[in-house]
């Protein structure tokens, strides 16, 4: 990390309402936040507390009702789809459901090749795109030779969801938003994707933004903890502050809700 | 350890897999398992090494693709195994042993209401109770569970999770089986409905509405808290077996080790532990390795490993594990890392 930490992406008063009238909910109430360079920032919240659709915003694919999303201290300007597909060579996802996140239509190869033609590699030779996916496919520890002519739905859970880290790894975009990544695979998988994770922010600088309604994982993996509760941010700050020492008590129920193994789990308070 | 009475008590049991190609994947090998009364048992493991089809196998209710082969279910001093399926419907499943599958919150039906849902429940197996009775007895059992009685006029996508997972739980016990087999009743729930999941099923054990519970699932800090034994399932095998304290803070087996690597809890200290994975993938069962099946992943693999097949040593107080190595030499080993 720089000395001097530069702001990647942040927003004022960002706001999303659904529906009109009567029938309005407003899934993200005025947050503002700002994100560093090279920074892991977890978004923690329980499920309909806003965090998936504050994600959705930040990737451009909702527009906010109100306020302004900075990108890198520009104004985030989207509004063509030439723009947004400039500014998603900048940002991309992981999402909860490895299952739902693929085109069934297109194989393995077309997958990771889109992500070549992406960054601009349209133009090279054939052996030197299958070069790259060959490295992409041995950093998440997948074998390109077997996966060639193979449909998304024929591999686990588990190795789609590394499949999308392979991606990420062909794309190297500045900003990750890791939406639950973990949720959906087991326990032991889940060293193995994090830690994936975890080099990529090492290696290029990448910029991650976990949203999990685990603490837990929030606790492990970030440097900087948000929590979100019915669409506002109540708490934000270093990890070690927010979990071991939290000022609300949403954050404090959040962190007793979470199984232990140190010390007695509280069942009492539900 | 000799207290209460055994409820459930399983014996050498295998199944096995038959594919369409004829090809049979033995993804239950000689599994025995016994729970007393008042107990629960939670199964470790990653996915596909057999926790699910040892739920299904202990039910004793069995369908293609699934077979039995071998071993026995004994329920409460009934032997269950080799029963013709649908006479295991009629009486074992619900009143002896209940089940709660994975994905909990798609078994209810979309079109009908929660209580039509439970008047087929009980009338299938007591077909002459009257809808009236059985609403006095849904609402009384639903509410004594911390349930608002509202729910059995609901249609589930009115429902929470959280919420539909509870009322699956609930319609599962209403019958007051016996044992009630969890697999993995919280995986698609937050945290927050989660430990209310979780706090059900104490209060059904505390109760007396379920007299065992076995626990499935890949969190081990969960299995932790919730269940009193903890056994971990590889390759269809049990690779170890204890008490919970003892299985999470000193695992014996290379593979329970493994898993231990992977917790993660929002505890101080938990940030400077580097997690572990445990490279590879589980065996394929169709051709399951002729020594240990955790060989080929394990740090601490010797060459009689893969030629010796490896029996499950029993260390005395219930406490058990599958590999060549003595406890001493396990402990040294982990010791030294």
């Amino acid at each position: 990390m720089t000395k001097e930490r530069q702001v990647c992406l942040s927003g004022t008063g960002v706001t999303k309402v659904f529906g009109l009238g009567r029938r309005k909910t407003v899934a993200v109430d005025h947050v503002d936040f700002s994100f560093y360079e090279g920074e892991v920032v977890s978004i923690v919240g329980e499920s309909g507390s806003g965090k998936t659709t504050l994600a959705k915003m930040l990737l451009g694919l909702l527009n906010p009702t109100e306020g302004e999303i900075y990108f890198q201290g520009q104004k985030r300007d989207i509004s063509t789809h030439r723009k947004k597909r400039e500014y998603w060579k900048n940002i991309q996802a992981i999402f909860q459901d490895p299952f739902a996140s693929y085109n069934i239509f297109n194989k393995i190869d077309t997958v990771l090749l889109d992500c070549i033609h992406m960054r601009g590699g349209r133009g090279l030779p054939r052996a030197k795109k299958v070069e790259m996916m060959a490295q992409a496919c041995s950093f998440v520890n997948l074998k390109f030779e077997e996966l060639t002519n193979k449909y998304p739905f024929e591999l686990s859970g588990g190795q789609m969801q590394r499949l999308m880290i392979a991606r990420i790894f062909l794309l190297m975009p500045k900003i990750l938003i890791a939406d639950e990544p973990t949720s959906m695979i087991d326990a032991c998988s889940r060293a193995t994707i994090l830690d994936m994770l975890m080099q990529l922010r090492n290696d290029i600088g990448m910029t991650i933004i976990f949203i999990t309604h685990d603490i837990g994982l929030a606790y492990y993996v970030s440097d900087t903890v948000y929590i979100m509760e019915r669409g506002k941010i109540v708490e934000h700050g270093s990890a070690d502050t927010v979990i071991l020492h939290p000022r609300e008590a949403y954050t404090r129920r959040l962190i007793s809700d979470v199984p232990k193994i140190y010390e007695e789990w509280d069942l009492s308070t539900v | 350890m000799e207290m209460g009475k055994t409820i459930l008590e399983v014996n050498e049991l295998t199944t096995r897999y038959i594919t369409r190609f004829g090809e049979s994947v033995y993804a239950v090998d000689h599994v025995s398992l016994k729970v007393e009364e008042g107990k629960s048992l939670g199964i470790a493991g990653e996915s596909g090494c057999g926790k699910s089809t040892l739920a299904l196998s202990l039910m004793g209710y069995y369908f293609a693709p699934l077979h039995y082969m071998s071993g026995e279910i004994i329920i409460d001093g009934q032997n269950i195994s080799g029963m013709d399926p649908d006479e295991v419907r009629k009486s074992i499943l619900g009143r002896e042993i209940a089940y709660i599958p994975q994905a909990a919150m798609n078994a209810l039906n979309p079109t009908q209401k929660v209580l039509s849902f439970i008047e087929d429940v009980i009338q299938a197996h007591d077909p002459y109770r009257t809808k009236k009775e059985i609403y006095e007895l849904a609402k009384g059992f639903f509410e004594s569970l911390g349930l608002p009685a509202e729910v059995l006029h609901k249609y589930p996508v009115e429902l929470s999770g959280g919420m539909k997972q509870r009322t699956v739980i609930a319609t599962a016990v209403i019958l007051f089986p016996k044992v009630l087999i969890a697999d993995e009743p919280s995986s698609a729930l937050d945290v927050t409905s989660q430990k209310m999941v979780i706090k059900m099923l104490r209060n059904l054990m505390e109760d007396g509405f379920i007299k065992s519970l076995i626990f499935i699932t890949h969190e081990l800090p969960l299995l932790y808290n919730v269940t009193d034994d903890i056994m971990v399932m590889y390759a269809g095998q049990i690779v170890e077996k204890g008490t919970a304290r003892e299985v999470v803070f000193d695992p014996l087996h290379p593979y329970a080790k493994g898993l231990m690597g992977s917790i993660i809890v929002p505890e101080e200290g938990v940030r400077s532990v580097k997690l572990t994975a445990i490279p590879g993938v589980p065996p394929n069962l169709k051709k399951p390795p002729m020594g240990c099946r955790f060989a080929d992943r394990c740090k601490y693999v010797m060459p009689e490993c893969r030629v010796t097949s490896v029996g499950l040593r029993d260390i005395g107080g219930g406490r058990a594990y599958r590999c060549l190595l003595s406890e001493e030499e396990l402990r040294r080993a982990y010791k030294h890392d």
